[in-house]
């Protein structure tokens, strides 16, 4: 039997077209459709595949506005167990804050339900791309912890994890209790099904009152990088000009060696 | 003082973002009137030195320990800061890699400061240090106020042009007693699943989107990317229609790229596909819409039908290469 955490943050659709309020202060969500973070929606169905497997329960855990009931409802629909919601007032918190704030909530849930066997991140959020809020509650809880998870194997006593390099595979070797941070690609998550949404429906969302202090990092403002503005050249369409002209370029460009 | 900058390797080879994060790292220390000096970590740490001295270590501390035998994440926090408390950098940066991210994670949480990712821009300010950093993959930048007694700064990768600046790379030892605990987060084993040229180094990416229309279409990318000594890569929309496997995914949830030249064919060019891309030197879109987001990002477009356009191209090259 295990027991599994998995920590989501519900974000704005990625490949959006993401605009600035005025005041540069938040990303305006007007006309922004929201998911979960997408390594986080892998990370939930990895943690629900072992649990299909090896028994136990999937608690599924986000630091949001009310708004993040969704993300909760939709882990519902594929298979989450229970779920808590800490409740923000909407504006990003910085990362050592909602550290501290999910540090909290574990102890809270593993005095009440027994300790988590895994507890699983996403390697990085989609929005704020902190790279740090897994690996500062797993410190917190002396854990160990690996990021840039594409596989687990669960075995008597640690879990086997491996780490996505460029060309090939880490290996790491962790004990339990662990901490991973998944990477998408680890599985293709799944949709959910009819049973799933009505499960979703009755799901039971509990709250956890939980804050912490302000760290050491302050938004002043959110802008949008300098686009180097390039002027198109259009080649020819016809096939055979195209070609051409597209190896013509290859050739200026030098990569038409093949070798390496 | 110092800015400390944690040198990356595998096994002794140091990768070009480490140069990417001691020339950042000089251009800080320069504004500060401080020193660039360099941790390298793991039994090939004095054998990296030189090349560490030519982009700017005056220093480069070398620790060495069991378990620090290869990379793990746990062991290298540790080590990285029982240095900083022996020597009181003002600074600690590294590469925004997966594992410079991670390290620093560690780092920070250890001296329990705040931990800036992917900064392009940081300067000395009245209350600490003002930062901009990349959210959403680098298509929003958030400018920050950072509030520490030490700064721990990663530097986007790709983001700034390594260069040289030979400097004396005198090589100190730092002992540290590291428990053997750590060893629970070091690499256990590595398996090579690609040989050669990968996506994230290779010179030539053929890419393909939605527009490929199936996973067989993907055959003639193949052939053009083996013409070429290149790789193939998809957008997000491929993978999940489990045409191709997510190691090919080129964006922000899959590689970044900087190739020479990135082809593009039928890919329409979402913000986190960009994101993945927008390193790459030249770009040659192959669409037929005009108005796709990736058309207008390139510097070199088809408006055509990629079915017929890839297949002249391959026809071509072979011509050429005879």
């Amino acid at each position: 039997m295990m027991r599994v955490l998995v920590c989501v943050k519900r974000v704005p659709a990625p490949g959006s077209r993401i605009n600035i309020t005025d005041d540069e202060q938040d990303v305006d969500t007007a006309h922004l459709g929201f998911t979960t973070s997408p390594h986080e929606e892998c990370a939930l169905e990895e943690a629900v595949q072992i649990v299909e497997r090896e028994g136990g329960e999937v608690v599924v855990l986000t630091v949001g506005p009310a708004e993040a009931e969704e993300q909760l409802r939709y882990a519902a629909s594929v298979g989450g167990t229970s779920f808590v919601l800490v409740p923000t007032d909407g504006t990003a918190l910085d990362p050592q804050r909602t550290a501290s704030i999910i540090t909290q909530a574990v102890n809270e849930s593993e005095s009440e339900g027994g300790q988590f066997d895994l507890i699983l991140f996403g390697n990085e959020s989609a929005d704020s791309a902190g790279f740090q809020v897994g690996v500062r509650v797993a410190h917190a809880l002396g854990r160990p912890m690996v990021n840039g998870i594409k596989g687990i194997e669960v075995g008597e006593s640690t879990f086997t994890a491996q780490r996505a390099i460029d060309g090939g595979l880490e290996v790491y070797e962790v004990p339990r209790p662990a901490v991973l941070g998944i990477l998408e690609g680890i599985n293709l998550p799944r949709y959910p099904t009819m049973k799933g949404r009505l499960a979703s429906r009755k799901a039971v969302i509990g709250e956890a009152p939980i804050d912490s202090d302000a760290g050491g990092l302050r938004r002043v403002r959110l802008h949008r990088p300098e686009e180097t503005v390039s002027q198109t050249i259009m080649l020819p369409t016809e096939a055979a000009a195209a070609a051409t002209a597209v190896v013509d370029l290859l050739e200026e460009l030098g990569v038409m060696g093949g070798e390496s | 003082m110092t800015v400390l900058v944690i040198a990356e390797h595998d096994r002794g080879e140091v990768p070009i973002a480490t140069f990417e994060a001691l020339t950042a790292a000089r251009t800080l220390a320069a504004s500060m009137d401080d020193t660039v000096e360099v941790v390298a970590l793991g039994d090939e740490s004095a054998q990296i030195a030189p090349d560490l001295a030519l982009h700017g270590a005056e220093v480069v501390h070398t620790i060495m320990s069991p378990v620090l035998s290869d990379y793990g994440p746990e062991a290298y926090a540790e080590a990285v800061v029982a240095l900083v408390n022996a020597i009181s950098p003002s600074a600690v940066v590294a590469s925004g890699t997966s594992r410079g991210n991670e390290v620093l994670a560690g780092v920070a949480a250890r001296l329990d400061v705040a931990f800036a990712a992917n900064v392009v821009a940081a300067e000395k300010s009245a209350g600490g240090f003002s930062v901009t950093r990349q959210q959403w993959g680098g298509s929003l930048l958030e400018d920050v106020d950072l509030d520490a007694r030490v700064a721990v700064l990663s530097f986007a990768h790709h983001s700034i042009e390594p260069t040289e600046a030979p400097a004396a790379g005198t090589v100190s030892t730092f002992n540290v007693d590291l428990p053997d605990e750590l060893a629970r987060t070091v690499i256990k084993d590595r398996t090579v699943t690609s040989a050669g040229v990968t996506l994230a180094t290779a010179p030539v990416v053929v890419s393909g989107g939605r527009g490929m229309g199936n996973a067989e279409a993907f055959a003639m990318l193949e052939e053009l990317a083996e013409l070429l000594g290149g790789r193939v890569g998809c957008s997000r929309a491929v993978t999940n229609n489990g045409w191709r496997n997510h190691s090919d995914q080129v964006g922000q949830t899959g590689t970044r790229i900087a190739p020479e030249v990135y082809l593009a064919c039928g890919i329409s060019g979402a913000t986190q596909h960009w994101v993945g891309a927008m390193g790459s030197k030249n770009v040659i879109a192959i669409n037929t819409d005009a108005e796709a987001n990736l058309v207008t990002k390139a510097g070199h477009a088809v408006i055509a039908d990629l079915h017929e356009i890839v297949p002249a191209i391959i026809e071509e090259v072979k011509k050429r290469q005879g």
